[in-house]
């Protein structure tokens, strides 16, 4: 049992470094993805139908296809048409499509959910179009969709460890590989289990709290 | 392109067999969790959220890795297939026990409340009155889970289930790459949900009419 607890002690170095590249790549896949996600909502509504279609299409084939196929194609298929980025950078922009596409539907839910009726007073006042979604439409569908966004997060945060599968050390790689060293995989691959538990589980507890705060003008 | 297309369709069955069989684990599976997670037992009720919180907690590739590196090669022996079967048929149990609970919470307490004022046992309430009705209601979020499974069902080619992902790196890999196999592989899968979405629209709509809310 000592030793048992000894190594799993010498292996959390490691996979705690694992755990902050997981994080750094959430980090980006959310600061490149929501402004997207943001401008999708937008233009999938837009009166423009070229722009309506396109973004559509785009919203369904990102949430259509598998992370997983997602970022595969940023990794191995972008290099043959003359795009190559490094194994993070390709991470970070497959997630982001992934991010965006998911989070611009949790935004136009949002966004929708504002009454119709303040976009007609901001109109009545004379107000621009641009202003009326910047001043009156966005501000409040943000604040609606704020729990769900947050509960993709902490989903998104359990994808991060797909980028296993294009060589980034994120947790799970750095588990894999301690495994392949030494192979005691069961071990080294639980503590890896123990270390997503650890983040996702509080998180996750937050996220509900901040929902039912937030909605408990809905109950009473 | 074609020949891409054929390579690629053979990795189908695979994908189909690991998402329903995996759906079908979840499906039974959930229900001794989600009746622990509403029995009277303190201690049931926190042995089923521990599990569930566990299972959904660790990403679904975790567990894979787990049960085919860890378990799958000293206890028991387990193919890739297997493992993922297994793996993402604990994962769904756990996120099926979470929806049917949310099924039992639509079904109007009346119903049940009825059924005791009528003399009837427990089990024969919960099998007669209220499942029937908990299962209407929880076909359209069940259904938006099995669509995310079948995406979800990419992660058993990273253990080496030849379906369609696998399928498309490998031939991406041999043929020289290129996004062509990827970009056909994203149309398979968003191809291989639009009937489930169809069926369970079909379904909802049929037994949408009997339940009391």
């Amino acid at each position: 049992m000592m030793e048992t607890l000894t190594t799993w002690w010498g292996w959390v170095p490691q996979l705690a470094a694992g755990l902050w590249v997981s994080t750094q790549l959430l980090f980006w896949c959310l600061l490149f993805g929501l402004p997207a996600g943001l401008v999708l909502a937008l233009t999938s509504s837009s009166a423009m139908r070229a722009v309506r279609w396109s973004s559509i299409v785009l919203v369904e084939i990102g949430r259509g296809a598998p992370a997983l196929v997602v970022l595969q194609m940023v990794y191995f298929g972008l290099p043959t048409v003359g795009l190559t980025f490094a194994p993070f950078l390709s991470g970070a922009i497959a997630l982001s499509l992934t991010t965006a596409a998911y989070t611009s539907e949790i935004l136009r839910a949002g966004l929708q959910s504002v009454p119709y009726g303040e976009v007609e007073a901001a109109m009545a006042l004379g107000m621009r179009r641009r202003d009326t979604l910047r001043y009156v439409v966005i501000p409040q569908g943000i604040m609606v969709a704020i729990p769900a966004l947050l509960g993709f997060a902490v989903l998104m945060f359990q994808v991060t460890s797909l980028a296993f599968t294009i060589a980034i050390p994120e947790l799970l790689s750095r588990a894999y590989r301690i495994g392949a060293s030494n192979f005691r995989y069961l071990d080294v691959l639980t503590a890896a289990g123990v270390f997503y538990l650890a983040v996702i589980l509080p998180f996750g507890w937050l996220v509900s709290h901040i929902e039912q705060r937030m909605s408990r003008h809905l109950t009473k | 392109m074609t020949e891409t297309l054929q390579t690629l369709l053979t990795g189908v069955p695979w994908t189909i067999a690991v998402t329903s069989l995996a759906f079908a684990i979840g499906a039974v599976l959930g229900i001794p969790l989600v009746l622990m997670r509403r029995s009277k037992s303190f201690l049931l009720r926190l042995l089923s959220r521990t599990v569930i919180d566990v299972l959904r907690g660790i990403p679904p590739i975790v567990w894979l890795f787990i049960l085919f590196f860890g378990i799958g090669t000293s206890a028991v022996e387990l193919n890739p297939f297997e493992a993922s079967v297994i793996g993402l048929g604990l994962v769904s149990a756990a996120y099926l026990a979470e929806i049917y609970r949310s099924g039992f919470l639509a079904v109007h307490f009346g119903q049940a409340e009825a059924a005791t004022a009528l003399g009837m046992s427990k089990p024969d309430a919960l099998a007669l009155i209220l499942a029937p009705q908990v299962m209407r209601v929880a076909i359209p979020p069940a259904t938006t889970y099995l669509i995310s499974l079948l995406k979800d069902s990419a992660v058993a080619s990273t253990i080496g289930v030849s379906d369609i992902s696998f399928r498309a790196f490998q031939h991406a890999q041999s043929s020289g790459g290129g996004l062509t196999p990827f970009m056909l592989a994203a149309v398979l899968y968003i191809l291989l949900s639009i009937p489930v979405v169809w069926l369970s629209r079909s379904v909802d709509a049929r037994l949408r009419k009997r339940v009391s809310r």
